[in-house]
């Protein structure tokens, strides 16, 4: 029972990073209706970023927060100028369009960084709580993201910007007869995405290691994760991240360890996906003729 | 009521039936054209670039197959990488095995592929859009995973070493022109084959399904079996086609079909032209090629350059070359025939006023 | 009283297709005019052309501003509100949401030009935290309107405002647009298949057809016209 919880709450943690990442891809798609595959490899970028910035000697959270900055400016800087050409071209167009920038971040940041796995300084200490049900680190890692997912909720409940937001993603021809520039909408998700990736690269790399292949695993799951809870759903991408997260542990522990694990837990929610096509939160799209 | 259909085929997809227009005599005489110099190609070619082009036209076929589910029926997929795995290994096992000859294990080959194709096409109806991408990801993601485990067969790890098919006597051939006339032959046939699918009821009914599944459904088609039928027939394709590459490779790992393979599939397709059957030879020209000029271009970072090209495609064809291409050239024929039908008119009305 | 609104030669397409060839046609500030004709006349492919929602050709001077060749987004800002057909509503926002989406350009007053929308619309507070997609047709009008004047537009674009609503519903909504005209000192262009109604209301009004116009003056003046009672009123 004591490892049962144990293995839980660790699924929890590495859940609060597939959760995270779920949601920005949940964000994009609402808003532009695509996947954003590069997602993971921006975040792995962005962590590299911070990496630079914490061995020139700056303090963790002082990088933490500029890594933020960067990082929404450059997800802003990306949908103006890589994916607005094909906002309105054919949607595999696009999706070819994140794969490259997903190839090109990968290899850019091979060539910069080299491939060699670095270490990657966490903030917080790796000491066991609660009669060892769950360690520092984990718990530290939960609360960061859930201090962003309060941040983000009252950002677009409560402030005009945000409602914006919502409304572009919603109905962008209505949107603009408000006199909202839906395009810099777009742009300003597309930062926070970027953001909110760059903070689960940082939270993850003390514990996956730093190199450029370090979110491609990262990626799968919490694009399962977006996908099971519905890819619509903001709450959904962050329930389905926590439930892939505590599977994915689970299944490593008790069913089958290295490899297979993805494949199982992939069939698994493949499986719930049967049951309900669109995901848990997820609505149908109800099409009128 | 066959005749009606017959009528309304004309207007539709893919191919024109060849010699009823100026425009398809045109058309006619390039595919001539253009199978004439593919024959005679490999004979003025070194013996490892007749092979790199070998790798093109069954490149060209599994993008074919890919075309089909996803450009003509609208089902995505980002795991035709583990068909492609199924039919490499399909003619392997067979090969070392059980001694078959290399040229009979194709239609076993496609016929397993096309069993995948619809075992994996049932379940697949309940998925749309990017729960479908999952759902083929996870098998393009599994397939290596499973050749390793089930080693006994598959040889796990290190795979399967095959012997590579030895040219008829008499006829003068290396190895690798034997090889590529193969390949030409296969692709000319699934071309053809695909060309009458597409042009015909089912064709028609896959495009129906794809642009307005509600107004197909409620015509009586029946979506179901014809999506189905999309998934295996496109299956079988890329079944094929994995077939003939662990013949002319002769060796099979499971290293080979990663996902990238898959996506690479997928990139060809969106290339060339997705909704096209000349598309799938121009994807299998940039599957092969593009790589190697990145490596070429840059040796610290290929696949940005990868990635970069890719991107450009994307900007300045987005419905990829064919895609891109066809139209523009329709524009062109419909412009020389209202030039020449103007030109008509006028020779008429001189005509008229000479007594 | 010199017009707020001038089209000139203002040609609008769909695509490729012309569906608006070269029409004239001016809107007197403070006073409403009326667009009537059938269906597929080009009368709201001429208010999307206004708010730069399709392509067009010609010239569309707004309180002394080229529209032509702006964006949308500008177009609403400058004081041009559209209510589009089929209302626009952002049916999974709360209704309150989608009047402070209208007053995006205006926020400083915001919050009084919000109490003042449910004082001419008393059902809409009623249904402040009901998401629009959950009102009735003949509510969600009334929404879009609201939506529109939170934008203290000088000029009020109205496409069909009366489409698929029952008679009464149609009058109340009627109602309070003449009501808004006195009271919100705004000018309105109106597109209407009910011609009726709309001629009572209007000071000025055009007939197109296919793409042109055929006929223009008061509204009293068409109204009159036995042709035009004819083809168009039913009797």
């Amino acid at each position: 029972m004591h490892e049962l919880l144990q293995q839980v709450f660790s699924g929890l943690a590495a859940g609060s990073i597939y959760a995270s990442v779920a949601l920005a891809l949940v964000m994009i798609y609402r808003s532009t209706d695509l996947v954003n595959f590069a997602q993971g490899e921006m975040a792995m970028f962005s962590t590299y970023i911070a990496w630079t910035l914490v061995n020139a000697g700056l303090p963790f959270w002082a990088a933490f927060a500029i890594t933020l900055i960067v990082s929404f400016l450059g997800g802003m800087l990306i949908e103006r100028v890589v994916i607005r050409p094909v906002e309105n071209a054919p949607v595999l167009a696009a999706v070819v369009v994140t794969i490259g920038l997903l190839l090109i971040f990968n290899s850019v940041a091979g060539w910069i960084y080299s491939y060699t796995v670095q270490d990657f300084p966490s903030p917080f200490p790796d000491r066991p709580l609660f009669h060892a049900l769950i360690t520092t680190r984990d718990l530290g890692v939960i609360a960061v993201t859930l201090i962003m997912l309060v941040l983000l909720f009252l950002f677009f409940r409560f402030t005009s910007t945000g409602l914006a937001m919502r409304a572009a993603a919603q109905n962008p021809a209505s949107a603009r007869l408000c006199g909202i520039r839906v395009g810099r909408m777009l742009a300003i998700g597309w930062g926070l995405a970027a953001a909110i990736g760059a903070t689960a690269g940082i939270m993850v790399a003390p514990v996956l290691f730093l190199d450029p292949n370090m979110m491609g695993g990262v990626l799968l799951y919490a694009f399962a994760g977006a996908l099971l809870g519905g890819i619509t759903s903001p709450v959904g991408a962050v329930v389905g991240g926590l439930i892939v997260g505590v599977t994915e542990n689970l299944v490593g522990t008790y069913l089958i360890a290295s490899q297979l694990k993805l494949t199982v837990a992939l069939a698994l929610i493949i499986l719930v996906l049967v049951f309900k096509p669109n995901g848990l939160f997820g609505t149908a799209v109800v099409r009128r003729v | 009521m066959e005749k009606g259909s017959a009528a309304i085929a004309r207007t539709s997809v893919g191919i024109e039936r060849p010699g009823t227009t100026a425009a398809g005599t045109w058309r006619w005489a390039a595919t001539l054209l253009a199978i004439a110099i593919a024959v005679v190609l490999p004979f003025t070619l070194r013996n490892y670039h007749v092979f790199e082009l070998t790798l093109v036209m069954i490149y060209a076929i599994a993008v074919l197959g890919l075309n089909i589910l996803t450009g003509y029926n609208g089902q995505i997929s980002l795991g035709h990488g583990g068909f492609f795995a199924a039919g490499a290994y399909t003619a392997a096992i067979l090969m070392h095995r059980y001694g078959v000859p290399y040229w009979a294990t194709l239609p076993p080959a496609g016929l397993i592929c096309f069993v995948l194709g619809v075992l994996f096409g049932l379940p697949a109806l309940r998925f749309e859009g990017p729960y479908l991408a999952l759902v083929t990801l996870a098998m393009a993601l599994a397939t290596p995973q499973l050749l390793k485990y089930f080693d006994t067969w598959t040889g796990g790890q290190q795979g399967i070493n095959l012997v590579k098919p030895v040219p008829p006597a008499g006829l003068g051939l290396s190895q690798d022109r034997w090889l590529y006339l193969i390949a030409l032959v296969a692709l000319l046939i699934a071309i053809r084959v695909a060309a009458n699918m597409l042009n015909g009821r089912t064709g028609r009914a896959w495009v129906a399904i794809r642009d307005q599944p509600i107004a197909a459904a409620a015509m009586g088609i029946d979506t179901a079996r014809y999506k189905t039928l999309a998934f295996g027939t496109s299956t079988l394709f890329t079944g094929v086609a994995g077939a003939l590459s662990a013949i002319a490779v002769g060796y099979v790992s499971p290293e080979s079909y990663s996902l990238f393979l898959s996506v690479s599939f997928l990139v060809g397709s969106a290339v060339g032209g997705i909704s096209t059957i000349g598309g799938a030879i121009v994807g299998g020209f940039f599957i092969q090629f593009v790589p190697n000029f990145a490596n070429d271009i840059s040796d610290a970072a290929p696949w940005a350059i990868y990635g970069l090209a890719m991107l450009l495609c994307m900007y300045t064809m987005p419905h990829g070359v064919v895609g891109s291409v066809k139209p523009w050239l329709a524009r062109l024929a419909q412009r020389t025939a209202a030039q020449r039908g103007a030109a008509e008119r006028q020779d008429q009305n001189d005509g008229r006023r000479t007594p | 009283m010199a017009p707020i609104l001038e089209l000139h030669a203002l040609k609008a397409f769909y695509g490729q297709s012309e569906i608006v060839h070269g029409i004239d046609l001016s809107v007197e500030e403070g006073g409403m005019t009326v667009v009537l004709g059938a269906n597929g006349a080009g009368k709201t492919t001429t208010l999307r052309a206004i708010c730069g929602m399709v392509r067009s050709e010609g010239e569309i001077a707004f309180a002394g501003k080229r529209l032509d060749r702006r964006a949308t987004e500008d177009i609403a800002a400058l004081g041009v509100a559209h209510v589009p057909e089929g209302r626009g509503t952002f049916v999974g926002l709360t209704v309150e949401e989608n009047l402070r989406l209208g007053g995006y350009t205006r926020l400083r007053n915001a919050p009084e030009n919000i109490e003042r929308m449910y004082g001419y619309f008393p059902i809409l507070a009623e249904r402040r935290r009901q998401q629009g997609g959950a009102l009735s047709g003949g509510e969600q009008q009334m929404l879009a309107i609201a939506r529109a004047l939170m934008m203290e537009p000088r000029l009020l674009v109205l496409d069909e405002p009366s489409f698929g609503l029952a008679p009464r519903v149609v009058e109340d909504i009627f109602k309070i647009v003449e009501r808004i005209k006195k009271e919100e000192r705004v000018s309105v262009l109106l597109v209407e298949q009910n011609a009726n109604l709309a001629l009572e209301l209007a000071d000025h009004a055009y007939l197109l057809e296919t793409g042109y116009v055929v006929a223009s003056g008061s509204a009293k003046a068409l109204a009159d016209d036995p042709q035009i009672r004819r083809a168009y009123l039913g009797y």
